[in-house]
């Protein structure tokens, strides 16, 4: 078992996880009922109108629903009352820690503050309300949002163009890859290029989008800087290699210092350099992959760009290209079809329309280039109407601010809690610091999970655990640039305490979490007996 | 300037600990040659002018006062409890419940979601949510392909463009085949996809069949005589179906599918551009290790409390890298809880009515169309709340009516050009009679 299935089992210190069987006929106490429990046959929370007679009888002279494609008996969704349907929820709502309720550090997904005034915006009728398909005279509006994000995307990262269109990061990271194999067919190297190469600290979701695009994934190792080692990327590389998909930053928080030449190696190999834009909330303004010759990127708008995580999503993963990989980009694109683009751009860091500019859907066909679509329409419109209001609302010294405060906070929590946890790389980090839980492993028996577990019971979430693999029991923090400097010290004291605790009383965190709504829960039992659905009696 | 808290002071004091003398010192390992030259962005804005750009955006949009535009999103009452609910910022600024104890809210409506559209389709288990309709589909090919061991699929041309585009990139990179069954679109035609035509394209080593129900043109395709074509040659069923219509039309399950997917937008989701919305899929239980995605199961904890978790983990990315089903990872959590909440609000009596006023006033637009003598309808067979009707030179007056804020439907032609001069028009709970009347008077005065 790996490191991160004996996490997922609670059996990450080796040991049976503390469960007993249920006997059979136990009741199980009810933390919140589920939704059908407060069903009764004729409750209703929504009505909608009767249709007229009037639409009765002209319907009437239309075919009918056959009765072999009718539905035999109404689904059993729940009868509640909209009081009792909304105290439901609420009460679901609190079993929930929430940036808005406390520090959130999760390594790698930047919890910062989304802003309010985002969901003001997207909540507008009349972006809400934009139908995908209405004629694009009707949605000028839509367009020219996507138009101007595009445009900041571009400034941001130095890329040649932008496609709105993936809906999250691995979703990018798809759209990437399928870009790197049309360009590698079109040169008739499609057959011999089968390998991407990822190093062996990168997010699962790149060697899971390697397999998805028909690719092998190969893993080169980091080096003892925490840097992906050259020498063995230059000696992976060859006229099979698709593309290297590399994070910068690294998941370890620590920037590539040698990205010119891993960029150079891979490109002289004729592959594709991509990089995974996770981390770029660390280096707004102080590098951009475009021009630092990345040939493809995808950003996460809920990371960097502040779009609310959802509890899962949705987020939005456009991704930039360089010139070569333009053509290739999803179709189809938001075209600025009349008037100049200085012009539109200037008039809209303004706050002006530009009279005579006009937008429109890149019409179906003219680019056959293009590897398709990679969803429906044009993208998660709703994150780009938030993620366009939070450039704005910074502007270019707001985001060199974000990237100055995440990686000052994230290096002031190295140096605070150095002393308690070991570092494997102990250099500058960037906007998120990696520790090992080992010495409270092989110490005192503590694992990472059982301090992840400690840290819930004082009212924040715990950093990403058991990521990136190549850490032993990694702990990874990312405070983010939007939490204050008592936050910051107060979780120092935390993770001091549970140190110390890890010592003199590793049983109390073994034990943990003793205050949340549910404790530590038996993971094997949920995947030994599935239980996915509410059963009806 | 940015959100973040903190002064001058604040920031000295955290150089001092680290020692060094400025932030820049911070990103001294950036190689000089790679550094950022440039970073032109506008100034930053206070929260009364951004209000006004994002004012002045919203305000170049015009939002049709009638509308009878669906083709894949439809215009149904987002219910003010749907957006209270995913209002609240305990769901919407949390994240993956990696750390089940603190996440029970987020689990057990997904849990719950799961249930509903299980219900709902008549499945045996369910997915916590895909990007859109058109990627669950893509993803529903992949499984059937994983499943039967085959790589070629056969899809209806009656299946939406914007999935069948989808699902044909999805299709390029593991060198999966596509091949199309003809819908009855000539003239005089049904509009459906034919049992015969599904047998005559089909062959054994197609994984399996796409049909989308109700079907692009709004007709009501013989899904069971479909599924037992495909299972004459081994080949899964694949619906991809509209969730508002189940209130209708038959679940699914009942005539054989093995693999639901569908676009859940129309369970109480803003049109909003595109997006965001949610793909829904749905299958049976003995496929369920072959699911991409994200699914959440009950379990306990150690002092016998109820409790749910992400589980059969071991398909996903974060667990199998390399060899996980799907690279998914962020999913559409937020709205999979606005869809679980508008079919808690609405429950079966009312999406029974949402569903029957849908119909009827696509039956009624459809009637006075044609009472008018200002066009018929393209095809023969029954419709759930779409009907494709030809109306003589639907192109100009289409963007005739545009031009008043009416938008006429969808232009058939765009995508299926055998179909000039019909107009795909969907009515929902939200059409009036007064919109019906406008849509006919203007059309008629466009002739």
């Amino acid at each position: 078992m790996s490191a991160i299935e004996r996490s997922v089992s609670g059996d990450a210190s080796g040991r049976a996880a503390a469960f007993t069987s249920p006997e059979a006929g136990e009741a199980l106490t009810i933390v919140e009922p589920l939704i059908f429990s407060a069903s009764r046959p004729g409750r209703r929370a929504v009505r909608y109108p009767l249709p007229s007679s009037a639409a009765r009888a002209a319907a009437s002279d239309q075919p009918a629903i056959p009765e072999a494609a009718a539905r035999a008996s109404a689904p059993r969704l729940p009868e509640v009352a909209e009081l009792d349907l909304l105290r439901h929820f609420n009460r679901l709502s609190h079993l929930n820690h929430a940036i808005e309720l406390g520090f959130y550090p999760l390594g790698s997904c930047t919890m910062k503050y989304n802003p309010k005034v985002n969901e003001w915006a997207a909540r507008l009728p009349g972006l809400a309300d934009s139908h995908p398909l209405d004629p694009d005279p009707l949605a000028q509006g839509s367009l020219e949002l996507e138009w101007l994000l595009a445009e900041l995307l571009k400034e941001i990262s130095g890329f040649a163009a932008i496609s709105l269109q993936p809906a999250a990061g691995a979703h990018g990271e798809l759209t990437g890859l399928l870009m790197a194999r049309a360009y590698h067919r079109a040169r008739g190297e499609g057959e011999q290029r089968t390998k991407v190469l990822v190093p062996d600290s990168s997010h699962g979701t790149n060697p899971a989008t390697a397999t998805m695009v028909g690719y092998t994934a190969v893993t080169i190792p980091s080096n003892p800087r925490g840097g992906i080692d050259l020498d063995s990327l230059r000696a992976a590389l060859g006229p099979d290699t698709a593309a290297l998909m590399i994070t910068n930053p690294s998941t370890l928080g620590i920037f590539e210092d040698q990205i010119d030449q891993v960029i150079a190696a891979v490109q002289g190999a004729g592959a594709i350099a991509y990089m995974d834009g996770a981390n770029l909330n660390a280096i707004l303004g102080r590098f951009r992959p475009g021009e630092a010759g990345f040939d493809v990127m995808h950003f996460n708008l809920h990371k960097t760009f502040s779009t609310p995580h959802g509890g899962g999503g949705p987020g939005a993963g456009p991704v930039g290209v360089s010139e070569r990989l333009a053509a290739f980009l999803p179709a189809p694109l938001p075209l600025l079809v009349a008037g100049d683009p200085e012009d539109v751009r200037r008039n809209a860091w303004a706050g002006r329309t530009t009279p005579g500019a006009r937008f429109a859907l890149e019409e179906a066909g003219v680019r056959p280039t293009s590897i398709g679509k990679v969803r429906a329409f044009t993208g998660n419109f709703g994150m780009f109407v938030r993620a366009y209001t939070y450039i704005r609302s910074n502007g270019g010294d707001g985001l060199r601010e974000v990237s100055n405060d995440a990686v000052l906070a994230a290096n002031y929590l190295r140096v605070r809690l150095a002393d308690a946890f070991d570092l494997p790389y102990d250099r500058i980090c960037k906007h998120e610091v990696v520790f090992s839980g080992r010495r409270q492993k092989r110490e005192h028996g503590v694992s990472t999970l059982d301090i992840a577990k400690a840290i819930l019971d004082h009212r924040i979430h715990p950093p990403t655990i058991y990521f990136p693999l190549i850490v032993e029991e990694a702990l990874m923090i990312e405070p983010t640039e939007t939490e204050s400097l008592e936050t910051l010290d107060a979780f120092v004291e935390i993770m001091h305490g549970i140190a110390e605790q890890a010592s003199d009383d590793p049983d109390a965190l073994r034990r943990a979490p003793v205050t949340t709504p549910v404790g530590r829960l038996d993971e094997a039992a949920a995947a030994r007996r599935p239980d996915l659905r509410h059963e009806f009696d | 300037m940015s959100y973040s808290p903190h002064t001058a002071a604040d920031r000295e004091r955290m150089l001092a600990a680290i020692g060094v003398g400025s932030v820049d010192d911070l990103f001294a390992d950036i190689p000089a040659a790679v550094r950022a030259t440039r970073f032109e962005l506008p100034p930053p804005l206070a929260e009364q002018e951004v209000r006004a750009e994002l004012a002045r955006l919203a305000g170049r949009n015009r939002i049709p006062s009638v509308s009878f535009l669906g083709a894949g999103v439809y215009r149904h009452l987002v219910p003010s409890v749907v957006s209270e609910v995913i209002g609240r910022a305990e769901f919407s600024t949390s994240y993956t419940p990696y750390q089940p104890e603190v996440s029970q809210g987020t689990l057990q409506s997904i849990y719950e979601f799961q249930s509903l559209i299980c219900e709902l389709t008549g499945m045996e288990v369910a997915t916590a949510s895909h990007y859109d309709g058109a990627t669950a589909t893509a993803e529903a090919a992949l499984m059937a392909c994983r499943l039967t061991r085959r790589h070629r699929v056969a899809v209806s041309t009656a299946v939406n463009p914007q999935v069948r585009r989808v699902l044909a990139t999805y299709c390029a990179g593991p060198a999966i085949e596509i091949v199309e069954v003809a819908a009855d679109i000539v003239e005089g035609g049904t509009g459906l996809t034919s049992p015969a035509a599904a047998a005559g394209t089909l062959s054994d080593d197609c994984a399996c069949l796409i049909v989308q129900q109700p079907n692009m043109f709004g007709g009501i395709e013989p899904m069971a005589e479909l599924a037992d074509a495909a299972h004459d040659t081994g080949a899964l069923m694949v619906a991809v179906v509209e969730p508002t219509s189940l209130a209708l039309l038959a679940a699914p399950d009942s005539y054989g599918a093995d693999i639901v997917a569908a676009e859940g937008q129309p369970l109480g989701i803003p049109a909003s551009y595109g997006g965001p919305y949610v793909g829904l899929m749905a299958a049976r239980m003995e496929s369920v290790r072959q699911m991409p995605g994200r699914l959440v199961g009950a379990t306990r904890d150690g002092q016998g409390r109820k409790g749910y978790v992400l589980t059969l983990q071991a398909r996903e990315q974060h667990i199998r890298r390399e060899k996980a089903a799907s690279n998914i990872c962020t999913n559409q959590a937020l709205i999979a809880l606005a869809a679980a909440t508008f079919l808690s609000a609405v429950g079966p009596e009312g999406l029974r009515e949402l569903a029957d006023l849908s119909a009827i006033q696509t039956r009624h637009v459809a009637s006075t169309i044609e009472t008018a003598g200002l066009g018929e309808r393209r095809f023969s067979a029954p419709y759930f709340a779409e009907v494709a009707i030809r109306i003589p030179d639907a192109s100009r007056r289409h963007a005739a009516l545009a031009e008043q804020g009416i938008v006429a439907g969808y232009l058939l032609e765009r995508d299926y050009p055998e179909l000039a001069d019909t107009l795909l028009l969907a009515a929902t709970e939200l059409t009036t009679d007064a919109d019906i009347d406008a849509l006919v008077e203007r059309l008629g005065a466009t002739r």
